[in-house]
């Protein structure tokens, strides 16, 4: 299964939780006791080790705040 | 020993034609994910050069300042008899209205019907959230029966104000349309759809086919009144049984 990490812009996030519904993996929350310069909460990732860099939250966010990258392993045996 | 090596791939990331501006949409509004899709089609046809946008009246009235293309701003309901204009004058360009239910079935009803029985060359972008959005909620030609609005308190009344119009089947009865298509953007599922969607609708253009039409029914989360995930939860169970999804016409 391929690895990666979702990278979201907190001050682009508009706190609409979108994402969080959408994450297969259910990694997403919204942060809890900060906030963006808009002042609201924005969502996070808390355990990147289990996302797969599937899209889906990049995907369904109407504020491109989010960007997925992939983990390629290249080499070895 | 070989050792692994492990690169860092982006793979998904702002499209080159959508601005690199905060939108000015609600949060969990569906606009944001439309203009997405329309500039990843763009990028991905690699028309941005050529294309134009026709920007409506309603909340996506700012449209052109986060699509990176030329753009033209219609008077309310118009953006089809512009577009016709620019298409005819310009055929080498992908021309784009891009138009509420307001605007597209109530003040603009006259030139939606008759660009599409004309069969203009362009693609119409049919964003759907069953309210007006911009004014603040009031009762839209695609509202539901018995939905409430600002002007439609009690819900809305068909005897008094008329069914919701399905804009689809309406284009349907004619016969110049060339693409005609119903999406959503309330799942990742039906977003990929719906880029499915516009890629053929625009593809169409380049190709010098003829109309295309493409509805997406989009989360209004301020005019609904509901938290963003309700609103997918509401238009799910409510607007699809009344505007089923799917593909209505593709010559
Ligand atoms: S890329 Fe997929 S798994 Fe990773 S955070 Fe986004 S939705 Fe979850
Ligand atoms: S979908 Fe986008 S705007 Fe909404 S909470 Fe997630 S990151 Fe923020
Ligand atoms: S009022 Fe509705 S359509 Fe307009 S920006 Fe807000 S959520 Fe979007």
């Amino acid at each position: 299964m391929s690895r990666g990490r979702a990278e979201i812009d907190r001050e682009r996030c508009k706190g609409c939780t979108l994402c969080i519904g959408a994450c297969p993996e259910k990694i997403l929350a919204m942060s809890r006791d900060s906030f963006n310069r808009q002042g609201v909460p924005y969502a996070e990732c808390f355990d990147e080790s289990r996302c797969t860099a599937c899209m889906s939250c990049a995907i369904i966010c109407p504020d491109m705040a989010i960007r997925i990258i992939r983990l390629v392993t290249i080499g070895g045996e | 020993m070989p050792v692994d090596t492990v690169q860092e791939k982006v793979v998904y990331e702002r499209p080159r034609s959508l601005a690199d501006v905060p939108n000015h949409y609600c949060p969990g509004c569906g606009h944001g994910i439309i203009h997405k899709l329309l500039a990843q089609c763009i990028d991905e046809l690699g028309i941005q050069e050529s294309t134009i946008l026709v920007a409506p009246v309603g909340c996506s009235v700012l449209a052109y300042n986060y699509l990176r293309v030329d753009g033209c701003e219609a008077a309310h309901g118009r953006a089809p008899a512009v577009a016709t204009g620019l298409k005819r004058v310009h055929p080498d360009t992908t021309v784009i209205s891009y138009q509420g239910d307001g605007d597209l079935l109530a003040i603009g009803t006259a030139e939606t019907i008759h660009a599409a029985n004309r069969g203009e060359k362009i693609t119409v972008i049919f964003v759907n959230n069953a309210i007006y959005g911009m004014t603040g909620g009031q009762m839209a030609p695609t509202s539901l029966q018995a939905q409430k609005t600002k002007t439609s308190p009690y819900g809305r009344n068909p005897a008094d104000v008329g069914f919701p119009i399905r804009a689809c089947e309406l284009l349907n009865t004619l016969q110049a349309p060339v693409f005609i298509e119903r999406c959503a953007v309330s799942s990742v599922k039906t977003i990929l759809k719906a880029k499915r969607a516009i890629m053929k609708g625009l593809r169409n253009q380049v190709e010098g086919k003829g109309y295309s039409f493409i509805e997406i029914l989009s989360m209004c989360p301020t005019g609904w009144g509901m938290e963003p995930r309700e609103a997918v939860s509401w238009m799910e169970a409510e607007m699809v049984p009344v505007f089923p999804l799917g593909n209505l016409r593709d010559r």
